[in-house]
This record gives structure tokens, sequence and C-alpha cells, in this order.
């Protein structure tokens, strides 16, 4: 117990956390960009065109992805919402901003590339199919939470405002997702069908993976990013961001 | 208003009951509302009736939707104005009550009258008469929910001064379910299908809503009082 207390005693120092991303930063972001491009180019020039769709497909290496992680990232961002909520540590406030923007972000990016690939497969640019809407729902979820946080004067009220309201969320994630779902399979329209095989082929499969992790990396870069940014701007006038912004480095804590 | 001697939920919905007693030309405003809402659709899609009839059940509910939505803004605002609110959150007596005894009066002066209502807005857009039954019930139910949630949008943007819009952005993905089920339920009702097993999912929902709703609603007020 005595190691999470103190980890989380440490998570609550900003500056902590500014030196320990710092080191961490280069490496997630060679990881994720070496895992993208790695499984970008299996996906796009390697893995074998699809008997149905032919190449459009392949798109899917960014759309699945950016789907999965603008979930995921909803998620992310309401456990820091209980962070706040529960231990009132501002480090927590600051990512469930961040998440916010990135998450919308990620859901944006995974609606746009699943109207691109509506419109050879489909037709049209954009489909009222099941997943196509919960994404949307999605995305009007962040939003929501964005635009809280901006309404209020008070960051640590607005982070805690929206801890409640991401919480609210969550519950009804799951439930808006199997109520659109049920309301896709009434209204389904005869003609569209969303992939021609009903499961993947390896060959197609081990990229998506590839990509898939990448992209949670990818998240993850830019969260701490995002965060980084808030972080010297809530700390704009204490003394370490000053010793950074003249030059003069990032000392470690003293007694840390 | 008399001395309290029940328990401090059971005299705020009652203070809560008697103010929209005596502002009850305000209550009539989400029902003009669903009205006019309801109107535009014919000036707007155009006369025919098979038209009409087959997109009644999604316009009731969503006109239903907004008028709902349009009245949660005042649910807690009055109180916070006048500062009663920081006393009903500072007693000793419990938040989750009053909060959800406050729902419920705002359930009760415009969810339940909203419902009771729109049977004749669905007349007007020739929704058939064998599906006005299921309206009526599925509305009765859903509303409930939309009162609970909206009820939470209300108390986080209660220290907001331009709430209004706000709310709406916030609120609205939360009542897609409602909306799904809602009109799911007259649909089938109106092609002559047995809608009881969309009544039931609504009911689930109205259930989960009185539990965690009026949880997420204290847990809002505080944090807007706190500040």
């Amino acid at each position: 117990m005595t190691v999470v207390w103190s980890f989380l005693h440490k998570l609550g120092s900003p500056r902590w956390f500014y030196r320990i991303s710092s080191q961490w930063l280069p490496w997630l972001s060679f990881l994720a960009v070496g895992l993208l491009a790695w499984g970008c180019t299996w996906g796009l020039a390697y893995a074998p065109p699809d008997a149905v769709q032919g190449n459009s497909f392949r798109i899917i290496y960014i759309h699945v992805p950016a789907a999965f992680v603008s979930l995921a990232g909803y998620y992310a961002m309401a456990g820091a919402g209980v962070v706040s909520l529960v231990w009132r540590i501002k480090l927590a406030d600051v990512a469930l901003r961040a998440g916010a923007g990135v998450g919308a972000a990620m859901t944006f990016c995974a609606l746009v590339t699943g109207s691109i690939w509506g419109k050879p497969t489909w037709g049209t640019w954009w489909v009222w199919d099941a997943r196509i809407t919960s994404m949307l729902v999605l995305l009007f979820l962040y939003l929501g939470v964005m635009a809280l946080y901006e309404a209020f004067e008070s960051r640590e009220t607005a982070a805690r405002a929206c801890a409640v309201l991401s919480l609210v969320g969550t519950v009804n994630i799951p439930i808006i997702y199997k109520s659109v779902d049920w309301w896709y399979s009434l209204h389904q329209p005869a003609t569209i069908r969303l992939t021609g095989a009903p499961t993947m082929h390896p060959d197609m499969f081990h990229p998506l993976v590839v990509t898939i992790l990448g992209f949670y990396l990818l998240y993850l870069v830019l969260l701490l990013l995002r965060m980084r940014a808030e972080v010297l701007e809530r700390e704009q006038k204490s003394r370490w961001v000053e010793d950074l912004a003249l030059g003069r480095g990032l000392a470690a804590e003293p007694g840390g | 208003m008399s001395a309290g001697t029940g328990p401090a939920w059971l005299e705020i919905a009652r203070r809560d009951l008697l103010i929209a007693f005596r502002r009850r030309a305000e209550a009539a405003n989400p029902l003009v509302f669903l009205l006019i809402v309801a109107a535009l659709f014919p000036l707007g899609v155009g006369p025919a009736p098979q038209e009409l009839s087959r997109i009644a059940p999604g316009v009731v509910w969503v006109a239903a939707l907004l008028a709902s939505l349009l009245s949660t803004d005042m649910l807690f605002r009055s109180d916070f104005d006048d500062g009663s609110l920081e006393q009903i959150v500072r007693s000793p007596s419990p938040l989750y009550a009053t909060a959800l005894a406050k729902m419920a009066v705002h359930w009760l002066v415009s969810g339940c009258p909203i419902s009771l209502v729109s049977p004749v807005v669905a007349g007007l857009l020739y929704l058939p008469a064998a599906a006005m039954p299921a309206l009526l019930f599925s509305m009765l139910l859903g509303t409930v929910t939309l009162s609970l949630v909206g009820g939470i949008g209300a108390a986080l943007t209660v220290g907001l001064r331009k709430g209004g819009l706000l709310l709406s952005l916030l609120i609205l993905p939360l009542y897609v379910p409602v909306l799904v089920f809602g009109s799911a339920a007259v649909d089938a009702a109106a092609h002559g299908l047995p809608w009881h097993s969309e009544l039931a999912i609504l009911g689930g929902f109205a259930l989960l809503a009185v539990t965690l709703a009026p949880l997420a609603a204290a847990a809002a007020l505080r944090i807007n009082l706190d500040s």
C-alpha cells in the first residue's frame, strides 16, 4: 500500500510529472511511430485485398484503431474523473481535460475515416449505421464534457463537474450502444452490409493488431503532450517553470 | 408556507408543488411548445397524411424530448438564485432524497402533462388510434427518465449564468436510449405489433435513473455550491 500511496503522492506533484514524462515521451513517441509505420506499411502494401471491397477496405487500419481508442479514451477520462473526485489530485483534473480533447479528436478521426470508407463501399458519405451513429453520439458526449469544462471559471469546479458528467456518460455508453444497435436492427436497410466476410483472414488481422497498439501509444503520447502543456500553463508562476523557460533545466525535486 | 412537520424531502416536494401551482401559466409553456413543434412538421414536410402518420411516432417523441428539456433548466435555478438551494445542500437531511423529490415534482408538472397531451398532438399528425395507448404509456414511463437525467444536467449547470444551451448539449445525447425505445414502442403499436417489451425496457431505464440520477445530481449540486 505504501508504494501506491507514495506513487499517488508523487502524481500530485506537477513538477514530478513534467520531469518523468520528459523521460518517457521520446520512448513512447518512438514506439508509437514505429508501430504505426510498421502496421500501416504491412496493412497498406502487403495484406491481401478484400474479396468484395478490393483495396478500399485498407482504411480499416486507421478507422478501427481510432474507434477503439476513442471508446477506451472515454473510460480513461472517466477514470481520471474518479481519481479527481476521490483524491482531489490536480494532475487527474489535467488528465481529464486533456483526455476529453484527445478523445474527441480520435472520435472525429474514426467518423471521418468511416465516412470516407462509406463512399466506395456504400456509395454515400454518410449512412445511419449502428456503429457510426454510436460514434456520433460518443462525439457529442465528448463535446459536452469539453463545453462544460470551458463554461466554468474555476478550474477545480470545472474538473469536478466534468468528472460527474463523464461518470454519468460511462453508465450511459453501454445503454446507448445497445439501444442504437437495436434501433439499427429494427430499421436496417436491406442493401447495406458492413463487411464482405464475417471474420477477417489472419493476414489482414495481424497488421490491424499492430496499428491498434500503435494508436493506443499515439493516444498516450498526445495525452501526455497536452497534459504537459496544461501543467506548464497552470504552474506558470512557479519557480521550476521559470527555470525551465530561462533554460536552466529541470532539477530533481528536493527530497524527491 | 405552513411550518414543516414531515421529512425534508416531503416538505420540499410540497413547497415545489405549491410554487408550481401558483405559477400555473408557466406550466403550460412546455405543452404549447410541444404543440408548436409538432405543428411545424406538417408545414415543413407537407400535409400528406401517409407521410405524417409514418413519421408521427418519432416527431412526437422528439418534440416531447425538447419540451421536457426546456423546462429542465429551471429545476434548480430559482432555488439557486434565491439561496434556498444552499440551505438544502447544507441541511443534514440526505441530499439524495431532496434531489429525487425535486425531480419527481418536475416530472409531475412537466413530464406527466406532456405525456397526457401527447396523444392529442399525435392525433394532429394522423397517428393511428391503435398506437395511442402505446404512446401514452411509453411517454409516462419515458419522461420519468427524461426528468431524472435532465436533473443531472440542471444540477451540473446550476451555477452557470448561461446554462440553457449548454444543458441541451450535455443532456440530449443521454436521451438517445429513451427516444429509441419510446418511438419504437409507438411504431410497433402503429403496425399492430406487440409493444410491451419496449415498455418494459423503458421501465428499466426509469428504475436505473431513479436509483442513480439523484446520486449524480446531488454530487453535482455539492460541487456547484462548494465553489
